[in-house]
C-alpha cells in the first residue's frame, strides 16, 4: 500500500483513504439494515394469518309464531332475522359505530353504548353511527335457513 | 505458646462474629455512615440507585410549591402498582372464564387478595391523576423550556404509556364492564375506517382494520385479545415505562435539576441556622469539588454551592414522605372502596351503559359524536400540540414561576372559565337539539366527521389561543390559554360522561332517573 511518508503526517491526521471509516460505516449500515429487517419480521408475527373465531355461517329455524316485521335473534348471534310476505332477510345487529350489539325494538334498533338509532331497514336515524346496518346473505334450501355473517347483500334483498 | 495463639484466634473470631451486623451495615454504605458533607456525597454517587439524583439539591427544588411532589407521587403509585401487580400474577390466569374465576378467587378466597387487588386498582388511578397533574405543574411553571424540551417529550411518552397500562389492565377481569370497554376501545382503533369507508378506500388502504387486528389478534374480543392485553400489561408496557422513567429522571439531573426562576436565590429567605436541623448538620466545611459538567446556567461549578443542601437526607426524606403519603392514600381508598367486578363477559349483550375507565369517559363523550375524530383525530392533535409546546414557546419570561409569562394568572383564570363554559353550552345545545344526523338523515358521514361538537370545541379553543398570541404578543400566552382550555374541556367532558350519561348514552340528571330494566 502506498502511503505518504510518516514524517509528513501527524497521528491526528492519519490516512488519506479512511479505510477504518469505510469499515465502520458499512458495519453501521449493515446493522441498521439487519435491525430494520428483523423488526419487520417480528411485526409479521402478531398479525394472525388464521383468525381463531367461530364460523360466520349458521343454520337457523324460525319459530312458527314469528310475525311479519318482528325480529328473531338466534342465541349467541348478533343478527336479527325477519320474515314477511316477500321472504326472509337478516340484518346485522353490530353497531357500525363502535361494535356494540344493538337491540331490535318497535321502530328499528337502538345502541346501548353511544345512543345510535337505526330504522327497521338499518338506516341511521340518530347518533354517531357512520353507516347503515348491513343486510346479510340468507339462503333458503327446503325450509332450512342459512345466514352468512361474513357476506353482505344490498338493502332490501329478501329470499323467498 | 500454641494454646495462647489458639485462644487469641478464637477471641478474634468471637469479636468478628459479634461485629458482623455493624460491619455488614458499614460495607453496605461503602463510604461510611452519611453524616458529613463528604460522606453524604459519596453515599449518593456511590449508590447505583441513588445516583440518579445529584449530590446536592437547590433549596428552591425542596420548596413544597415547586413540584408539590407530583412526579415522585407518580413513581410511588407506579411502584405500588408494580408490587401488587406481581402479587396478583400468582393467581391470575389469562384465559376467558378462567380469568374471571381467578379474579373472583383473588377477590373472595385468596388471603389479602381483595386488599391487594384494591391497592392495584387505586394506585393505577392515582398514577393517572398524578401524571396529569405533574404535566400541568411542568406546564404552568414553564419547566419545559430550554434545556428541558426533550424531557417534556419523554414525559408525554410516559403519559401515553401510563394510559396504555391502565387501558390494558381494564380487560383482564373479563367481566361485562371489561369486555365492552375493550370492544369499544378496539373499534376506536379501527375508526380510521370511518374516513377510508367514506372515501371508498378501505379495500386498498385499511390502517384502522390493521390496528384492530394487531390489538385483538382476531376479529372479535376473545382469548387472543386477552392474552395480548395481558402481555402488553405485564411485560411490554412496564418495560417501556421503566426505560422511559430511567431517561426522564436522568435528564432531570443532566438538565440542571428542577426548574427555578432566575432570581430564585434572591427569593429564598436566609439559610436556616445549623442548629435548626442538628441531626443533619452541615459540618465539616466543604472538602470536595463536584467535577461533573452540567448543562445550563444552574451548574454550581465556579459559583460555589450557595443555597444547595445535601440530597441525603434533605431530598430523600422528602421523597420518602411523598411515597408514604401515596401509600396511605391508596390504603385508605382500598379499605373504603372495592374494585368492581360485574358478571362474566357476555359477547351478545352489551353492558348498558358500557363505560370506559373514568379518564377515558371524556374521550367516550367525544366518540359519541364521531368515532374517528373523538377517538383518534382530536387526541392525536392534542398530543402533537403538547409535544410542540417547548419548540414553539422559546421565551424566557416567567420560567420557574407558577402561571409565569405574559398574561399570567388572570389569563389562566379567564381561559379556565372559557374552557369550562364553551363545552357546557355546546353539550347542552347538542343534548337539547341533536346534531346534523337528526336534522339531515342523509348527510354524508365525512361532513359529520369534520363538523361535530368535538371539532368545533377544538376550533374554538384554537382560535382563542391564536387571539391570545396576538393580544399579548407572546406564544407562551397562547400556550397558557390553550392548555388551560383543554384541561377544562377534559374535566367537563369527563364529568358529563361519568355522571350524566345513562343507558343508551342518553343524558340523565342523576343515575336514580335511569330506567329500570
Amino acid at each position: 500500500m502506498t502511503t505518504t511518508p510518516a514524517a509528513s503526517r501527524s497521528r491526528l491526521d492519519p490516512e488519506p483513504v479512511p479505510r477504518r471509516d469505510w469499515l465502520g460505516l458499512s458495519s453501521l449500515w449493515a446493522a441498521a439494515g439487519a435491525l430494520l429487517f428483523g423488526v419487520t419480521g417480528m411485526l409479521k408475527l402478531p398479525k394472525a394469518a388464521v383468525l381463531a373465531s367461530p364460523s360466520k355461517k349458521f343454520k337457523v329455524t324460525l319459530p312458527e309464531s314469528l310475525a311479519a316485521g318482528e325480529a328473531f335473534v338466534p342465541p349467541g348471534r348478533a343478527v336479527a332475522i325477519y320474515k314477511d310476505a316477500q321472504g326472509v332477510y337478516a340484518v346485522s345487529s353490530i353497531c357500525t359505530h363502535l361494535g356494540c350489539v344493538v337491540k331490535p325494538n318497535a321502530e328499528g334498533f337502538e345502541c346501548p353504548c353511544h345512543g345510535s338509532r337505526f330504522a327497521a331497514n338499518g338506516e341511521v336515524t340518530k347518533g354517531p353511527a357512520p353507516r347503515p346496518l348491513p343486510w346479510l346473505k340468507v339462503t333458503v334450501a327446503g325450509g332450512a335457513i342459512t345466514v352468512d355473517e361474513a357476506t353482505t347483500v344490498p338493502q332490501g334483498t329478501k329470499v323467498a | 505458646m500454641v494454646p495462647t495463639e489458639e485462644k487469641d484466634a478464637l477471641r478474634e473470631f468471637a469479636a468478628s462474629l459479634k461485629s458482623v451486623p455493624t460491619r455488614v451495615l458499614e460495607t453496605a454504605f461503602r463510604t461510611g455512615t452519611p453524616n458529613t458533607d463528604r460522606s453524604r456525597s459519596t453515599f449518593v454517587f456511590g449508590n447505583v440507585f441513588l445516583h440518579l439524583h445529584s449530590v446536592r439539591t437547590h433549596r428552591w427544588s425542596l420548596r413544597w410549591t415547586t413540584t408539590m411532589g407530583l412526579g415522585i407521587m407518580s413513581v410511588s403509585a407506579f411502584l405500588i402498582a408494580l408490587v401488587t401487580g406481581v402479587l396478583l400474577m400468582f393467581y391470575y390466569k389469562p384465559y376467558p372464564e378462567a380469568a374471571y374465576q381467578s379474579i373472583k378467587d383473588i377477590h373472595f378466597v385468596v388471603p389479602t387478595g381483595r386488599l391487594i387487588r384494591n391497592l392495584h386498582r387505586w394506585s393505577a388511578n392515582i398514577m393517572v391523576i398524578a401524571v396529569i397533574l405533574h404535566m400541568a405543574r411542568a406546564f404552568y411553571t414553564a419547566a419545559y423550556r430550554r434545556p428541558r424540551e426533550y424531557n417534556w417529550l419523554i414525559g408525554i411518552g410516559l403519559l401515553v404509556v401510563t394510559l396504555g397500562l391502565s387501558f390494558t389492565g381494564y380487560l383482564l377481569p373479563w367481566d361485562q364492564l371489561a369486555y365492552w370497554a375493550i370492544t369499544i376501545g378496539a373499534n376506536i382503533a379501527q375508526s380510521p375506517r370511518e374516513v377510508t369507508d367514506a372515501l371508498n378506500l378501505t379495500d386498498y388502504f385499511d390502517p384502522g382494520g390493521m390496528q384492530r387486528l394487531l390489538l385483538l389478534g382476531s376479529d372479535q374480543v376473545g382469548a387472543e385479545a386477552l392474552i395480548r392485553f395481558h402481555l402488553l400489561h405485564v411485560m411490554i408496557l412496564p418495560l417501556a415505562i421503566a426505560a422511559l422513567m430511567g431517561v426522564h429522571f436522568w435528564r432531570i439531573r443532566k438538565d440542571g435539576g428542577m426548574v427555578r426562576p432566575a432570581d430564585a436565590d434572591a427569593l429564598l429567605t436566609a439559610r436556616p441556622a445549623e442548629s435548626v436541623t442538628p441531626v443533619f448538620n452541615e459540618a465539616p466545611v466543604k472538602t470536595y469539588q463536584l467535577a461533573a459538567i452540567v448543562r445550563g446556567r444552574s451548574a454550581a461549578v465556579g459559583r460555589g454551592q450557595e443555597n444547595t443542601v445535601p440530597s441525603m437526607p434533605h431530598l430523600f426524606y422528602a421523597e420518602l414522605g411523598v411515597l408514604m403519603v401515596t401509600l396511605l392514600a391508596c390504603l385508605a381508598l382500598s379499605l373504603y372502596s372495592d374494585a368492581p367486578l360485574k358478571e362474566l363477559a357476555n359477547p351478545s349483550i352489551p353492558e348498558n351503559p358500557a363505560k370506559a375507565p373514568w379518564y377515558f369517559l371524556g374521550l367516550q363523550e367525544m366518540v359519541s359524536f364521531s368515532a374517528f375524530m373523538g377517538g383518534v383525530g382530536i387526541p392525536a392533535i392534542v398530543l402533537i400540540g403538547l409535544a410542540l409546546i417547548p419548540y414553539l414557546d422559546r421565551e424566557t419570561e416567567g420560567t420557574g414561576k407558577w402561571f409565569g409569562g405574559p398574561g399570567g394568572w388572570p389569563l389562566v383564570r379567564f381561559s379556565a372559565l372559557l374552557g369550562l363554559g364553551v363545552p357546557i353550552i355546546l353539550e347542552a345545545a347538542v343534548i337539547r337539539f341533536g346534531w346534523l344526523r337528526e336534522w339531515f338523515p342523509h348527510i354524508p358521514q365525512l361532513i359529520i366527521t369534520a363538523i361535530n361538537p368535538g371539532t368545533i370545541l377544538t376550533l374554538i379553543y384554537a382560535l382563542f389561543s391564536m387571539w391570545c398570541i396576538r393580544r399579548y404578543q407572546s406564544t407562551r400566552a397562547g400556550a397558557l390559554a390553550l392548555f388551560t382550555c383543554f384541561l377544562a374541556g377534559f374535566i367537563v367532558l369527563t364529568i358529563i360522561g361519568t355522571y350524566f350519561r345513562g343507558p343508551n348514552w342518553v343524558f340523565y340528571w342523576s343515575p336514580s332517573d335511569w330506567p329500570k330494566h
